[in-house]
């Protein structure tokens, strides 16, 4: 365990661990914020004007009890799973998000390969013509990019695309006509795929595109920009020009010297570029009647079903701690200068 | 007058962001004067398209949408740059006490800060919007909690950098108070780097205002605010225009200050402008 990368490797993992709890915690105050009481909230007009039964519902609920007891009664619930009751659907949190948690994972990944894709070939091609006409464009149209109102993108997206030129197919994950595929992995096209159905793959790409698409305007716009700042950064570096001059051919030194350089920081921000994505599917999958976590969080934010809400807040933090910790381990494998810095 | 101007603000980006700015702070200062009609009147004709009585249409509920953006300009634009300059001043203020005084101040602020950073922006936000309750201060709040850590990290960075530096210690040794030291030697020096984040964060805190008014976390109706009128939109989608030109207004306001920031970063040195980017990521 002396190797620096393990010590890293455990550092990292502490870390995470913290943040996990804190994350709880957060969710933990913000629940106990709220300026209603819990007994008046589930217990009858009657029931209220009785104080015994007020009595017993705080001593069964433990709400009596101090809030570092309540806190932890509270992680003990969440370690077996039980993240409370949706106040709308009346069926435990977990079962909700577990049914919700992979149309997210399909969206938000679809959405996340094309930004990189996207936004890196954009950066790239905006650093080579620094300050040309192709550049002047890509600077605006990456700012638009982080600039629009995702939610009325998706609208506008809806309106335009499906509604009058019918050029994607309808709302949802599959055509009703469609059966969804076996499920192994809960992503309708890897399980379609795996599947052999390629009726049902080409159904849910194509469903899939326009939200995933309206989704990544924003990361594709973030990547842009980052990836444009990063590839000037490494043209400028001795070792660069030391390779142009010793008459490297501009493909080698662009693929070798240069993009291997900068992709590293780039990473980072695919992480970054993630959460804002976690988040975007918030404002898009209900307009899209994307079954999904952020359609869930829509409704529950907009009846506000705290229960649900913050079942959301958990599982969303848990899910964007664990990518932030896989990618600061890559980076430590990919980057040695990393480990003994942080 | 143009000329006069510094390289950097006589690009195009630069003139159409303060154009467009310009024109907006107009609009808060004068749509009594420039809508035609009440905001919140339920006079008219239900869904007209936009045409020769009504520019941008009337929505759902017979209402002027032209009046309904040009007031929803005095409620975003204002609010917006009040939440930037509450974040600056606090995330400011607890950055610089982390960097200035170290140890368990420094522990404290920074722990506090990475648990924000701990979530999405949107998420957290809508967390505690929800808990607070649906209001629009309560969304200010919210914008609040989860805007100030950016800040703190960046002056923290360069409080930290500043402390050991030559004219900074000089300073102490003459027998300047902490606070005296702080005011003459580390703010200015902190200032303009701040600055470049709080214009390109105007646009970003804007969205996210508007975006927990859209989930019905923030301003209630009936009053004419971008998001929510964006979200009563997608209940009668097929009338485009009830959705599209509040949506304008979010993405013009915001576009015209991401270019002023990107300006302003611009007219900074460029090695401040990286070093910022990174400790706000």
């Amino acid at each position: 365990m002396k190797h620096p990368l393990f010590r890293f490797l455990a550092r990292r993992l502490a870390v995470s661990v913290l943040l996990a709890v804190g994350v709880t915690l957060i969710t933990f105050t913000l629940t106990n914020l709220v300026p209603g009481d819990p007994a008046a909230a589930n217990l009858g007009q009657q029931a209220l004007g009785n104080p015994a039964i007020v009595k017993q519902f705080r001593e069964q609920n433990g709400l009596d009890k101090p809030l570092p007891v309540q806190y932890v009664t509270y992680l003990g619930h969440l370690v077996q799973g039980d993240l409370g009751e949706s106040q709308q659907s009346h069926r435990p949190v977990d079962a909700d998000l577990a049914e919700f948690v992979p149309a997210t994972f399909e969206l938000a990944g679809a959405a996340l390969v094309l930004s990189l894709v996207v936004g890196v070939a954009f950066g790239v091609i905006a650093a080579l013509r620094r300050d040309r006409l192709v550049d002047q464009f890509l600077r605006v149209t990456s700012l638009a990019g982080v600039s629009v109102p995702t939610f009325w993108l998706a609208l506008l997206a809806f309106y335009f695309v499906f509604y009058r030129l019918r050029l994607a197919p309808g709302s949802g994950r599959l055509a009703p006509t469609m059966t969804p595929p076996p499920h192994v992995t809960g992503l309708y096209t890897v399980d379609a795929a795996m599947a052999g159905q390629w009726d049902v793959f080409a159904g849910a790409v194509g469903h899939l595109a326009l939200p995933a698409l309206v989704l990544a305007a924003y990361t594709i716009g973030l990547l842009t920009r980052f990836t444009r700042s990063a590839v000037l950064e490494v043209l400028g570096q001795d070792y660069v020009r030391a390779a142009r001059a010793k008459g490297l051919p501009g493909r080698v030194v662009l693929l070798q010297y240069v993009l291997r350089a900068a992709l590293v920081p780039i990473i980072t921000v695919a992480g970054l570029a993630f959460g804002s994505l976690l988040s975007g599917t918030v404002l898009v999958e209900s307009i899209f009647a994307w079954p999904g976590i952020g359609q869930y969080a829509y409704k529950s934010a907009t009846n506000l079903d705290l229960p649900a809400v913050m079942g959301v807040g958990l599982v969303v933090g848990a899910i964007y701690v664990v990518v932030n910790l896989i990618v600061d381990v890559l980076y430590g494998v990919i980057d040695p200068r990393v480990r003994s810095t942080t | 007058m143009i000329r006069r101007l510094p390289e950097a603000w006589r690009r195009p980006l630069a003139v159409t962001g303060l154009v467009v700015t310009a024109a907006w702070l107009i609009v808060v200062v004068a749509a009594p004067l420039l809508a035609p009609y009440d905001p919140l009147a339920q006079k008219f004709p239900r869904l007209r398209p936009p045409g020769g009585e009504h520019w941008f249409g009337t929505d759902d509920l017979g209402r002027d949408v032209l009046s309904r953006v040009l007031y929803g300009a005095r409620l975003s634009i204002p609010l917006t740059l009040l939440l930037v300059a509450l974040s600056v001043v606090i995330g400011g203020l607890l950055g610089a006490c982390a960097g200035y005084f170290g140890r368990w101040v420094d522990e404290t602020i920074m722990r506090v800060a990475d648990l924000v950073f701990a979530f999405p922006t949107v998420i957290l936000a809508m967390a505690v919007a929800a808990s607070l309750g649906a209001s629009l201060r309560n969304a200010v709040l919210a914008v609040l909690v989860v805007s100030w850590p950016a800040y703190a990290r960046v002056t923290r960075g360069l409080v930290l950098g500043l402390r050991t530096r030559e004219f900074v210690l000089s300073g102490r040794l003459l027998g300047f108070s902490v606070w005296r030291s702080l005011r003459t030697d580390v703010v200015p020096n902190v200032a303009g780097p701040v600055l470049v984040l709080a214009t390109l964060d105007i646009g970003t805190q804007l969205l996210l205002l508007s975006g927990l008014s859209f989930l019905g976390l923030g301003a209630k109706p009936p009053t004419a605010e971008w998001g929510a009128m964006v979200a009563s939109a997608t209940q009668v989608f097929d009338k485009w225009w009830v959705g599209v030109f509040p949506g304008l207004a979010i993405l013009t306001v915001v576009l015209a200050f991401n270019f002023l920031g990107d300006t302003l970063r611009d007219a900074l040195d460029p090695r401040t402008a990286r070093a910022i980017k990174e400790r706000a990521l």
